[in-house]
């Protein structure tokens, strides 16, 4: 009996290890990968040992060696100081339109969920609409109408991700208002707008900060893809999917050029989401 | 009887969201700074008032808003999306034409998926070994991965380093496998890890501990009890999973430079061709809306339980 109980639910396993309370070598890893990129992002010049922007025709799509350890591109240029440099558009765009899209999304949801009534009703079924469109399609129409470039794909991919937070905001103050601490401070005569601020919002935010490490990484995905797309910054910003899409027609002379943007790409987005799933986890646990 | 009520009411449901779509998209068209004569003919051009005003017309512009309104609602719904300022062809020509190559590679990729998700929860759903860590980290890797940059390695591999498949161009079925293969593999980590969660929760019932008294294999309870569970999370996504495929479309097709709806789509946005975004736009509501009506009279086939209790 002990055998078959062991042999059916040995996925209970994974969640005894967290709450032993030793971080996951994933976790630390991916805290790393996010440091460095960091690093990348605010000084890129202490890291990049060359230009990123300086051709060298001489040197163009040389393999990696020690002194391009990328390698160089079609232009002669060094593709690990373009790398680094690139870092700071993607944790940018990353950031900054997850922030405006969480802003967005607060506001909306916590409208419709107190105002209630029909204000909800038409307000979710607008979102209810708008979570009908694949993110990538809207945020690409959204830039048919902005034109393209960095500041435009960042409020691009706000506007996409803001229905999803919305929803998740509105669900958590429907939670909120029946507790009771909310119901004790109604009776105990407080100030709806008080009440609001002192119980509901605070309630309703937390869950959702631990979503939004989530929808970073998206967000960086989704703007790397807009880039790839040609939709974001133009030639020659060291831009990770721009980078790729300018190196597709030299992938026959040199892998290289196709290889390093999408591990920087996929190394940033990975960690965010192992980040992000280990502190959701943490929270569940705690709740 | 009680069937049929429950379609209706889908209908309806699904009726007013394209209705409010298409309210939506004709708000935006309004909104729009940016005048259709200017996007067909350019900033600097030298368009006399009368040509301008003839333009107008054609499009309809001249009308009180409220016919446009009216009008544009009821064109959408008999199906008619308007006309491309670039291309001089009506939008909905523009995506049949070019709907066939996008159906064929999404079939086969949702296939492949499908395929290497149900693989990977039957071998790991409700286990702890080293199977498990590792699928799970490949499909970590599979939702973190921009799909470009899949077809690119797969590009640089299968087509620089050792060319067994073509790089751009049509040779048969030869030129589907690396675009399939990429549109796969992006959407197969999304599919197996809501799958194999469910699963997990199916194996800790009851019912998987009584199969396994009666003398059932370990195999055996997954197939033929715990895998049917696993389905309906699938099916819940498989709009949302509609959603990645299309996007995922756009950049296949962009990267292996095949034709299909993601062609035309980015075409549109860098021409700002408005009328065939919003096309493109409110045909994915269109299939959305059809896909969840489909998915919730399929749950009946799956889980007994319901049509148990209608």
């Amino acid at each position: 009996m002990t055998n078959l109980s062991i042999e059916m639910g040995g996925a209970g396993k994974a969640t005894s290890r967290l709450r032993r309370g030793r971080m996951p070598l994933g976790v630390v890893l991916a805290g790393l990968i996010l440091a460095f990129m960091a690093v990348c992002a605010v000084a890129p010049g202490f890291v990049a040992p060359y230009d990123p922007y300086a051709p060298d025709l001489l040197a163009s799509l040389k393999p990696p060696s020690t002194a391009h350890i990328f390698g160089t591109d079609q232009l002669g240029r060094d593709i690990f100081s373009r790398v680094v440099h690139g870092a700071s558009y993607s944790l940018y765009i990353g950031l900054c339109a997850t922030a405006l899209a969480v802003a967005a999304g607060i506001l909306i949801g916590l409208s419709a969920g107190v105002a209630g009534g029909f204000i909800d009703l038409a307000l979710m079924r607008v979102i209810d609409v708008l979570l009908a469109f694949p993110g990538l399609l809207m945020s690409m129409a959204v830039v048919a109408f902005l034109g393209t470039g960095v500041t435009n794909i960042l409020i691009a991919i706000a506007i996409a991700s803001i229905p999803g937070y919305a929803r998740i905001v509105r669900a958590q103050v429907m939670v909120v208002r029946t507790s009771g601490y909310v119901e004790a401070a109604r009776v105990l005569g407080q100030p709806p707008m008080r009440t609001l601020l002192r119980h509901i919002l605070p309630n309703t935010v937390g869950p959702l900060i631990v979503l939004s490490t989530l929808g970073i990484g998206s967000a960086i995905l989704q703007s790397a893809a807009l880039s790839y797309l040609g939709l974001g910054p133009k030639a020659p910003t060291p831009e990770w999917g721009l980078m790729l899409s300018e190196g597709q027609g030299y992938l026959r002379r040199g892998w290289w050029v196709g290889i390093f943007p999408g591990v920087f790409a996929t190394a940033t987005i990975i960690s965010t989401t192992v980040l992000g799933r280990y502190i959701k986890a943490l929270t569940d646990g705690r709740a | 009887m009680a069937l049929a009520k429950e379609l209706i009411t889908r209908l309806l449901a699904g009726a007013a969201v394209l209705w409010a779509a298409a309210s939506l998209a004709f708000i935006v068209l309004q909104l729009l700074p940016s005048d259709p004569v200017q996007v067909i003919y350019g900033a600097d051009s030298t368009v006399t008032p009368e040509m301008r005003d003839r333009i107008r017309a054609d499009f309809g512009l001249d009308q009180p808003l409220w016919q446009q309104y009216a009008g544009f609602v009821s064109r959408t719904v008999t199906g008619d999306l308007g006309t491309s300022y670039q291309q001089r062809r009506t939008v909905v020509s523009i995506i049949t034409s070019e709907l066939g190559s996008t159906i064929t590679l999404a079939s086969l990729a949702v296939l492949l998926a499908f395929s290497m998700a149900v693989l990977a929860t039957l071998a790991t759903a409700g286990r702890d070994n080293w199977l498990r860590r590792v699928i799970s980290s490949l499909e970590l890797v599979s939702v973190s991965t921009p799909a470009f940059w899949i077809g690119l390695l797969l590009l640089t591999f299968f087509s620089f380093q050792w060319p067994i498949f073509p790089v751009v161009g049509d040779q048969g079925w030869k030129s589907l496998v690396l675009p399939v293969a990429t549109l796969g593999i992006a959407l197969f980590g999304t599919l197996s890890q809501v799958m194999r969660n469910e699963m997990d929760q199916a194996l800790e019932q009851p019912f998987a501990l009584t199969a396994r008294t009666r003398g059932l294999s370990l195999w055996a309870v997954r197939w033929r009890h715990a895998l049917r569970h696993a389905l309906i999370p699938a099916l819940t996504i498989a709009a949302e999973t509609f959603g990645a495929l299309l996007a995922g479309a756009i950049i296949t097709e962009q990267v292996f430079g095949r034709p299909g709806l993601g062609r035309i789509t980015l075409q549109a946005v860098r021409n700002q061709d408005i009328p065939v975004v919003l096309g493109v736009v409110l045909f994915s509501a269109f299939v959305f809306v059809t896909i969840n009506i489909i998915v919730d009279l399929l749950y009946r086939v799956v889980d007994p339980r319901l049509r148990a209790r209608a």
